[in-house]
């Protein structure tokens, strides 16, 4: 019964997604109130059937109701609690009722919260969000129905992969989706915004709440992405170029060019048609995103080819949304107004490379990633590319980026100068030049390229400050000025200065980590020791024990340092009966933020055990830094400034040629 | 070796299980040599995996590269060398860095195509109107005359 009422609630969510997206849009040409105001409701209704529907699935794999194809497939009864509720979206079919939950989520916050929108540009925002939710509701219904049933009930299911029975994993699809999905309200605005053929600086005022927060989840998500990978692959790699990995960067890049280039419109009224085909692009990168990683294109276009029903719709929807929106584009921006002039060195200059560049970056992810499925499609030829390819090519893309990054929020719009910012930056640049000759004395000549490298982390962090520090009068006025004036700057300021503070705290870690991280790969008896950097390792010996639906074998390890004992590290082998497949559980030991990584290896017979040591010097910096920049946007979207609505402009102005 | 420590042998290999990436018995005894190695399995690509460098890849296939690796190291092959011998037996998916040739073009091509062409765009776009800025054309004789009609009411009633 229980399926059977969410595939109802689903069918019915379908049924209002209909109407909103007709009758709004009727609303607005004919000029009808009541009928532009209907979107909100059937927009909130949307939201309240989904989440029916996502709730009806999670008490099916709450009962391991077995009846339930996908609950079969993917679920056990001696699974954790927490783990029977992920693995709603641990597949396809779940994963892709989660993406419509977390729309139609977004389209009842603007439904209900975008009072202070322009009626009819309210109607084509909500009515293009449900062109998007009615492609996902059939694709959904058609071709990945979660709640199909088996004719007969098998007693026990076939259990999750043991690789995502992990919290990492349970929290990381939700925030991803968060990001992508919310990428969806700037699409929709921007196609609102072509077939209203009006654009304004309030558009951007409306869009960049929106786009901090998909950019803000969108962050998180990938930095737990990436934290997962870190202790549950058992390498130890925080980053792997791998094209799942890619398709959650494009739209990070993209979104961030977007950001930026929305302040631009809204403070400059320029880069408007940019930034709409930014918002277009942003969204594109996340459908192909999700589709990517849902259709098994990536391991090969045969995989694709296998499924056709879903590949021939993904494709459908793919063509329909990018290709209808981009020709939507090419055919209404020629008639917006154009914006604003500036000059080059100014704060809109500076945002202006910053675009160029973050676009670059996406363009190589987007080639790199689609260039050997679209070779080996056209020519047959089998081509790889990875990691080495991304590193080298990012690098010349984001070293500039990264040193032209504190320059920007302290030149002034419209015409900036370069040399009194320039001045403005000698503490930061003087820092950076101590931190490159204090590494270069430390660590040697051994890495030519990493003490610049952290030179250049210090620059960017004590740079992002610089401005904050300045306004503020930090070292300079007396404590309760300080506290005065920064109670008194807006929070965009300070989120500004916590987002690019942590780009460079990721970047100190990065470069930290792929310099001087050491390793050693032994065979143990018990009672052994390994030493690496100054810690000593003793394998104590190996225990089994049983978990709720494992048996894992623990090997016990005391850590010293300096002979003082600071702890225990216990990694393990988890053996999942229920699939035959055997999960290695690495042991992380945290001191500062460095960490020690220890991976399990074969046992054999004589009682030893190889294993793989690591110290990772500042790892932790990498995701501490991406924590910052998440939270820079948090600050940046509490400002008062994005909350209040704008006033709505006095007469709608007609549409206007392009000069 | 005797038949019976190679049976013994065969069964222990053959318990084992899932392997992992680069196991202790693999590593030479030689540091420089090994670290050779080691960049070396980060640039080539474990062909039954998803995206993984044989050095990360935990797949029996993965160990045989290494271990093949190795062997071409120890006997005396340079880095440049043991890549030519595994594409000449496996094909250039091998490689995680595909070699610049005719078909990688628009792959390595691209982004700095982009880039180059996108500054020298803004670049010649600044200068135009940066020029604009600076010099508006001046006013021509008729202009000047009206403008002097518009300002002026005493000019308008001669």
């Amino acid at each position: 019964m229980i399926p059977e009422l969410g595939h109802y609630a689903l069918v019915l969510a379908l049924a209002l997604g209909l109407i909103q997206a007709v009758a709004p849009v009727i609303g607005a040409r004919t000029n009808d109130a009541p009928l532009m105001g209907l979107a909100s409701s059937t927009a909130l209704m949307q939201f309240v059937f989904v989440g029916v529907a996502f709730l009806a699935l999670i008490a099916c794999y709450v009962t391991s109701d077995f009846s339930v194809v996908t609950v079969y497939e993917n679920a056990h009864s001696t699974m954790p609690l927490i783990y029977k509720i992920t693995s709603v979206w641990g597949n396809h079919e779940g994963s892709m009722l989660l993406w419509v939950l977390i729309l139609a989520f977004f389209g009842a916050l603007v439904g209900a919260f975008g009072r202070n929108l322009p009626s009819t540009l309210k109607a084509y925002v909500l009515a293009v969000q449900s062109w998007i939710a009615c492609a996902f509701y059939l694709f959904i219904l058609f071709t990945s129905n979660p709640f199909l049933r088996l004719e007969q009930a098998p007693f026990e299911g076939r259990d999750l992969n043991p690789i995502l029975q992990d919290i990492g994993l349970a929290i990381h699809p939700p925030l991803l989706y968060l990001g992508y999905v919310g990428c969806s309200i700037a699409f929709s605005f921007a196609i609102a915004a072509l077939i209203e053929g009006r654009i304004d600086a309030a558009w951007a005022r409306w869009v960049r709440p929106w786009t901090l927060a998909a950019w803000m989840f969108l962050t998180a998500g990938i930095a737990m992405g990436s934290y997962w990978a870190y202790y549950e692959l058992g390498w130890g790699g925080f980053w792997f170029w791998d094209p799942v990995e890619n398709a959650s960067l494009m739209p990070w890049l993209a979104g961030t060019a977007l950001l930026h280039s929305a302040v631009v419109m809204e403070k400059r009224n320029a880069l408007k048609i940019w930034t709409l085909l930014l918002a277009i692009l942003a969204f594109s990168l996340s459908l192909i995103g999700t589709f990517l990683v849902r259709s098994g294109v990536l391991t090969s276009v045969h995989t694709f080819a296998n499924d056709p029903a879903r590949g021939v719709f993904i494709l459908a929807i793919l063509v329909v949304f990018i290709g209808g929106g981009l020709a939507l584009f090419a055919w209404r921006a020629p008639l917006l107004k154009q914006g604003g002039l500036f000059a080059p060195i100014s704060r809109e200059g500076a945002l202006v490379l910053n675009n160029l560049f973050l676009t670059t970056a996406c363009l190589t992810v987007f080639v790199g990633t689609l260039y050997p499925l679209a070779l080996e499609a056209l020519t047959g030829e089998k081509i790889s590319v990875g990691a080495p390819f991304f590193n080298l090519t990012f690098a010349p893309l984001f070293i500039p980026l990264m040193f032209a990054m504190p320059f920007g929020p302290l030149m002034a719009w419209k015409r900036g100068d370069v040399l009194g910012v320039a001045q403005r930056l000698t503490v930061a640049f003087g820092t950076g030049i101590v931190a490159v000759a204090a590494t270069f004395a430390i660590a040697g000549r051994g890495s030519a390229l990493a003490p610049f490298g952290i030179g250049l982390a210090v620059f960017v962090m004590i740079g992002a400050g610089t401005d904050v520090v300045e306004r503020i009068g930090l070292f300079r006025e007396p404590l309760s000025t300080v506290r005065r004036r920064a109670s008194g700057l807006p929070r965009s300021a300070w989120g500004t200065a916590l987002a690019h503070f942590g780009v460079g705290v990721t970047l100190l870690g990065i470069v930290s980590v792929t310099t001087w991280a050491s390793e050693r790969i032994v065979a143990l008896k018990p009672s052994q020791t390994v030493s690496l950097a100054g810690y000593e390792l003793t394998f104590d010996g190996l225990a089994q024990r049983t978990g709720p639906n494992y048996r894992e074998a623990v090997a016990k390890f005391t850590v010293r340092e300096a002979g003082v004992p600071v702890g225990v590290m216990e990694p393990s082998k988890r053996n999942f009966a229920s699939r035959a497949t055997t999960t290695t559980e690495a042991a992380l030991m945290t001191r500062g933020v460095s960490q020690l990584y220890l991976s399990l290896g074969d046992t054999s017979g004589d009682g030893s055990v190889s294993v793989r040591l690591y110290h990772k010097p500042m790892v932790l910096l990498i995701w501490l830094g991406a924590v910052a920049m998440a939270m820079g946007g948090g600050l940046s979207l509490s400002d008062r400034r994005l909350r209040v609505g704008a006033p709505k402009p006095a007469a709608k102005p007609a549409m206007l040629p392009a000069e | 070796m005797s038949h019976r420590a190679l049976v013994i042998l065969i069964f222990l290999l053959s318990i084992t299980g899932p392997a992992q990436a680069v196991q202790p018995d693999e590593v030479l005894n030689d540091a420089a040599l090994e670290t050779r190695a080691r960049n070396l399995s980060r640039e080539l690509r474990c062909m039954v995996c998803q995206n993984q460098s044989i050095d990360d890849s935990e797949a029996p296939l993965a160990r045989d590269l290494r271990l093949l690796v190795r062997e071409r190291l120890t006997k005396g092959d340079s880095d440049q060398q043991v890549l030519d011998f595994l594409v000449a037996r496996y094909g250039e998916f091998v490689l995680l860095k595909p070699p610049f040739e005719k078909h990688t073009l628009v792959l390595w091509g691209l982004p700095p195509l982009v880039l180059v062409g996108g500054l020298l765009w803004l670049w010649t776009r600044a200068r135009r109107h940066g020029s604009r800025h600076q010099a508006p054309d001046a006013l021509n004789q008729e202009e000047q005359r009206r403008l002097s009609t518009l300002v002026d009411p005493a000019a308008r009633d001669h």
